[in-house]
């Protein structure tokens, strides 16, 4: 909540335009306040116009992530190799359709609508994590999805829960508990086929060899060579920098690796006794620049089905929306029922 | 009350919801609006559930599941028919779900060995045949295209609907009042969505019953090779 007096004064309508004339370097100066303060920006209060560019690319990208994401791991649904298996994988997909509505919703609370956010996804002007542009060949790439996505997944954004802007803060305290879970749910399916037949563990081993690159890269460029980090972390958007955040997921995984009984694949992790870190290897940033650029095993995949689900389910919005309009007098928007029993 | 469980029942019945359930995951990804991933995977966790439930009282789940070949499911063949257009799904599902919950508050109404899962299950079908309801109203009532996809999948389903009213040995239920329930109700949606009843034979690909002993539709042993590939690649395993 914003409760400095300065910043309640500082109130804006909700297509951003100030609700009362005033000075300008005043709402400026409320602003700084309140971020200083670690309270809360709220929907209607003002905000910088490059803080609300900021967190609708930010927390787009992040709905995105969470649709396109529902692709890798629905890929296994069918074949799932156990009914209690498949029950856990269809609620996992299921829970991250319910993550990007919480974020969408979110975003507009920003003044942008989802129809808008989707079409800019669409239509590739705005991305989402390059890691769902990786094939899930195998099952036990579901549970490494699971330890190693999911788990560089919360990594960022347990700090997010503190972020200064206060529907998306809400919405990450929510997702990352069900991403917790998803992620011990994916740590346990490697642990059964680390300890099953030599072949389950050879697909355990296989699928942690694929994706251990592919998730170090989830946390960005390095600090050196991202763009947007020293305003994020000045608008306490970001708590906390992309290596630091990398270094912290390694030091996490090294002794969960060991229990599981499977290797990273990387020859020069070391525990640094003087950092009291761990020490890893060179990422191929070659590589995650051309995965970010559409050039990855996946990317075509994973738009052109995406689209085609949007585009052939447009008369099944569309006979919601003259539904709605016969019935209620209202045009409706994306046409769902509403009916999403919790 | 039987003192043994009725094995023929509970495959039918949980062949059933495990085979409309692998049908519903199929849509994951590929809904036509948010909140539909969010509802067919929910009605499909739901079925799943169920299916494990009356799978487990027949034998074990992932042997049952996994390890039969197309001739031993009993399911009906309705539940197996392809997912086709939202349409199809949705006709589909309101033909079951009706049934279902006509079905399963009788069972959670009688002392039978059914009685502790249909109490449990009516209330998620309650959900299911609400749902398809809605969109049936939807799709019948919306656009002149979503009216006649509606009208298309409506038909092309009518005819296995005969099979769902036919004897099932260890199920006391009254077949006949559940299918005239069935119909009215039906009846009843289909009217308000603007939509015909469907004309023609309710006797299934083969003869009414026919998925109950076996007698399946060609897209259903693909179904069970995708849904069985890896499980049958690793004997004896564990997941």
């Amino acid at each position: 909540m914003a409760t400095a007096a300065a910043q309640r004064t500082a109130r804006t309508n909700a297509d951003g335009t100030p609700e009362t004339a005033g000075d300008p370097a005043a709402y400026q100066h409320a602003f700084d306040a309140a971020v200083a303060a670690d309270e809360r920006i709220e929907p209607r209060d003002w905000m910088p116009d490059a803080y609300r560019a900021t967190l609708v690319r930010q927390i787009a990208q992040h709905a995105h992530s969470e649709i396109i994401g529902m692709q890798p791991e629905a890929n296994w649904i069918t074949r799932a190799p156990s009914l209690r298996r498949k029950a856990i994988l269809m609620a996992k997909v299921q829970d991250e359709a319910g993550h990007g509505l919480y974020l969408y919703s979110a975003a507009e609370t920003l003044g942008t609508s989802r129809d808008e956010l989707l079409d800019k996804l669409h239509s590739g002007r705005q991305k989402y994590s390059s890691i769902f542009n990786y094939p899930t060949l195998t099952w036990a790439d579901v549970g490494a999805i699971g330890w190693l996505v999911d788990g560089a997944a919360i990594t960022n954004q347990v700090p997010l829960c503190r972020c200064s802007y206060g529907p998306y803060a809400r919405a990450m305290v929510r997702i990352c508990k069900e991403e917790s879970f998803h992620q011990r749910q994916g740590y346990e399916l490697l642990m059964a086929l680390s300890n099953g037949t030599p072949e389950q563990h050879a697909m355990a081993q296989d699928a942690v060899d694929r994706w251990w690159w592919p998730s170090l890269m989830m946390f960005g460029p390095p600090d050196d060579a991202s763009q947007h980090s020293a305003q994020s972390m000045e608008w306490k958007i970001k708590r906390h920098s992309n290596d630091e955040l990398r270094q912290r997921f390694v030091d996490i995984c090294v002794p969960q690796a060991e229990s599981l009984g499977l290797t990273l694949p990387d020859p020069d992790l070391r525990w640094n006794e003087e950092r009291g870190q761990h020490d890893f290897g060179a990422i191929d940033w070659t590589e995650f620049w051309a995965v970010l650029k559409g050039d990855g095993p996946c990317n075509e995949q994973r738009i052109t089905q995406r689209r085609r689900a949007h585009d052939e389910g447009a008369w099944v919005r569309e006979a919601a929306a003259a539904y709605a309009a016969k019935h209620t007098g209202s045009t409706g928007s994306t046409g769902g029922t509403g009916e999403t029993r919790g | 009350m039987t003192a043994t469980v009725p094995v023929t029942a509970a495959l039918a019945l949980g062949d059933d919801a495990l085979v409309l359930s692998h049908r519903l995951g199929e849509w994951a990804g590929h809904a036509p609006v948010l909140e539909e991933e969010v509802a067919l995977a929910n009605i499909a966790l739901d079925l799943l559930g169920q299916a494990r439930v009356l799978l487990s009282m027949a034998g074990d789940e992932d042997e049952l599941a996994y390890l039969r070949e197309e001739r031993a499911f009993r399911n009906l063949q309705l539940v197996e028919q392809p997912n086709g257009d939202f349409a199809h799904t949705i006709a589909r599902q309101l033909y079951f779900s009706t049934y279902q919950h006509l079905l399963y508050g009788e069972l959670a109404a009688s002392d039978g060995p059914f009685a502790p899962l249909a109490a449990k299950a009516v209330k998620e079908v309650a959900y299911h045949r609400d749902h398809a309801e809605q969109w049936t109203l939807r799709l019948g009532d919306g656009t002149e295209d979503s009216h006649e996809r509606m009208r298309r999948a409506c038909d092309a389903l009518w005819r296995f609907t005969g099979e769902m009213f036919q004897p099932v040995e260890g199920l006391d239920a009254d077949r006949a009042a559940l299918e005239q329930v069935w119909l009215r109700s039906v009846t009843d949606v289909l009217e308000r969505a603007t939509l015909a009843v469907p004309e023609g034979p309710r006797t299934g690909a083969w003869s009414a019953g026919a998925g109950r002993q076996g007698l399946h539709t060609e897209p259903f042993g693909r179904m069970l090779a995708e849904m069985q590939h890896l499980h049958r690649s690793h004997p004896g395993a564990s997941w």
